[in-house]
């Protein structure tokens, strides 16, 4: 972990650097190459018509969207951490995307007339889901962490039947209803990106709000509560900003798992357990992690597209392992 | 300034207190004893708002508990837990300075005052030296002033203490309780613990509170409540107290139980 305030301030710079850089090496790679110029080219408005098409129709939203989405999964996982007091909560290990995916999956097969709810919805799912675990995992005033953890298995499997079953009972709209559900970023354009995008920012700002109540919370919940907290409010507030930006992200590309993992502990230990590093830290990273893994998936084996949740769960499940081995779990 | 009128405690369907009053006054060092299981930091906890009280009021500096907000209750009252949880990265300075916060706006920094009194907290607890160091790395009696250094920086008129010396050995229970006496005394904050040891409840306390099964058994002078026959009462334990030149508070010599466990 990095010591001084100005080293994390410089690490968290460095990591948006990065990103930017990746951005622009992602937009170029591709069954067509562009160079840095080319793309520089573009994005000034000086770029030749079939570049132009490639790199704003298909290129530049992915990776946008990539970004964004790895951002938000990042950022929902350390509030879940924060307010469940349990290093493993993620959006996908309790169950939120999968309550979101339901939800969105629902509209998608069984009244397709809808669509436009396809976020609240998402959100009402997510949030069934998060309800579920605290329920499940409440015991004598409080919640510990394993049980939040069990709870999320269970939670997560009950709503992994419901998405089969639903699958079964339509299964001739299927197929592009799978797609979408394992976490895709192919297909989409910059319109699904204009959609998202609003409705992100609003929960990034509201996150950057949580940070010192998610400060406080590391220090314990009757700490909290002597400092003059109000822990239940804090918690319902935390969840609420948690499951509103997994969810926002499970209705633009399905369900991607270990990113709200991986990065908030990646975060934690280059930057330390502080919110007010550690969340600005998440954002850089969780936009870094989930470009390259989406990178990695259309290029690697190209022309087979790998969904970036596919990729995600093959490299996430052996960093979670090589996590446990070493104890921090 | 603390005062629990027929109050009620209990949690998970177990009523632990019955119907207890207890007044606290201003500037008073107050320590809770009893046996294991009598309630006595239960009693604490719901003193402090920690658990809330099942009926009966709790009135701090003449207002009733319940009608204030959380945080008005956090400027003048304190409570510290028997095992505190500090993150891995946690310094002495930053711990220090969350004690601060019911000061301050939901959207507000630490001001230059604010740090004048994280400052003022970390001398009083002789921790200069550590300020910078993780509360983690710490030996035990250090992270407890570290934690009581957080109290202090909360500026309360009470301070609530949970069997602060617990997990410590003499000399840092010593220590702390050394501490304790002198914000108490030098600062005039007004104190509670909850304690074990009978010799350190006669030393350190203006007054005793002895809890048994959920009540108070008694509540006096240190001089006036350990005496023999009320420690062969409450705890079935035969005991010789004596007063060791003329101290004003006795000291306790357990000698042996005595065979029958509830008299």
């Amino acid at each position: 972990m990095l010591d001084t305030k100005k080293t994390k301030s410089f690490a968290i710079s460095t990591t948006f650097i990065l990103l930017i850089i990746a951005m622009i090496c992602s937009i170029g790679l591709g069954s067509v190459k562009f160079s840095p110029v080319e793309i520089v080219k573009a994005l000034a408005g000086y770029g030749e018509q079939v570049s132009d098409t490639i790199l704003w129709d298909i290129r530049i939203p992915r990776v946008l969207l990539a970004a964004v989405i790895g951002l938000n999964l990042a950022v929902s996982g350390a509030l879940l951490q924060a307010v469940m007091h349990n290093p493993l909560a993620d959006p996908g290990l309790t169950g939120v995307s999968s309550g979101a995916a339901v939800a969105v999956l629902f509209i998608l097969l069984v009244v397709p007339g809808y669509s436009s709810f396809i976020p609240i919805a998402a959100i009402a799912g997510g949030g069934v889901a998060a309800v579920m675990v605290y329920a499940l995992a409440w015991k004598k005033r409080g919640i510990t962490p394993v049980r939040v953890i069990l709870s999320g298995v269970a939670v997560n499997s009950i709503f992994g039947g419901i998405i089969g079953l639903l699958s079964l009972l339509y299964s001739d709209k299927l197929p592009g209803a799978l797609q979408w559900l394992n976490g895709s970023m192919s297909g989409k354009g910059m319109g699904d990106f204009t959609v998202m995008l609003p409705y992100s920012v609003i929960g990034w700002i509201a996150a950057l709000f949580c940070i010192r109540k998610a400060n406080v919370l590391r220090l314990g919940e009757q700490a909290a509560l002597n400092l003059g907290e109000n822990i239940n409010r804090i918690r319902l507030i935390i969840s609420f900003v948690a499951v509103y930006l997994a969810a926002v992200s499970v209705s633009t590309v399905g369900m991607i798992g270990f990113v709200g993992l991986v990065v908030p502990h990646m975060a934690r230990m280059i930057v330390g357990s502080d919110y007010r590093k550690m969340l600005p830290m998440s954002m850089g990273l969780g936009a870094l992690v989930l470009l390259v893994a989406d990178t990695a998936g259309r290029t690697l084996f190209a022309p087979l597209d790998i969904p970036a949740g596919i990729v995600m769960a093959v490299a996430g499940g052996p960093y979670f392992l090589y996590l446990m081995r070493k104890g921090d779990i | 300034m603390l005062e629990a009128t027929n109050v009620t405690i209990g949690y998970d369907g177990k009523r632990i207190i019955h119907n207890v009053d207890l007044r606290i006054g201003e500037g008073e060092m107050v320590s809770i004893i009893g046996p294991n299981g009598s309630g006595k930091s239960t009693l604490l906890k719901g003193l402090s708002r920690l658990i809330p009280c099942e009926s009966g009021t709790v009135r701090l500096a003449g207002r009733e508990l319940r009608s204030m907000p959380n945080k008005q209750i956090s400027q003048l009252m304190c409570i510290l837990s028997q095992s505190n949880q500090t993150p891995a990265d946690m310094t002495v300075e930053e711990l220090v300075s969350y004690g601060r916060l019911p000061h301050m706006k939901w959207y507000g920094r630490l001001s230059l005052e604010d740090y004048a009194i994280i400052d003022w907290a970390i001398a009083q607890t002789g921790l200069d030296a550590f300020r910078k160091r993780l509360v983690v790395s710490l030996s035990g009696g250090e992270a407890q002033r570290a934690w009581i250094a957080m109290a202090l920086a909360q500026r309360p008129k009470v301070l609530l203490l949970d069997e602060p010396t617990t997990y410590l050995d003499i000399a840092h229970q010593l220590e702390v309780l050394e501490l304790v006496r002198s914000v108490n005394q030098e600062l005039g904050i007004t104190t509670v613990m909850v304690l074990h040891d009978l010799n350190q409840a006669s030393a350190y306390s203006d007054s005793i509170c002895v809890i048994r099964e959920g009540h108070i058994a008694l509540t006096g002078k240190p001089k006036e409540v350990l005496t023999s026959a009320t420690i062969r009462e409450i705890y079935g334990v035969e005991a010789e107290v004596e007063f060791v030149r003329n101290a004003q508070y006795p000291r306790i010599h357990p000698i042996r139980r005595t065979q029958v466990a509830s008299l």
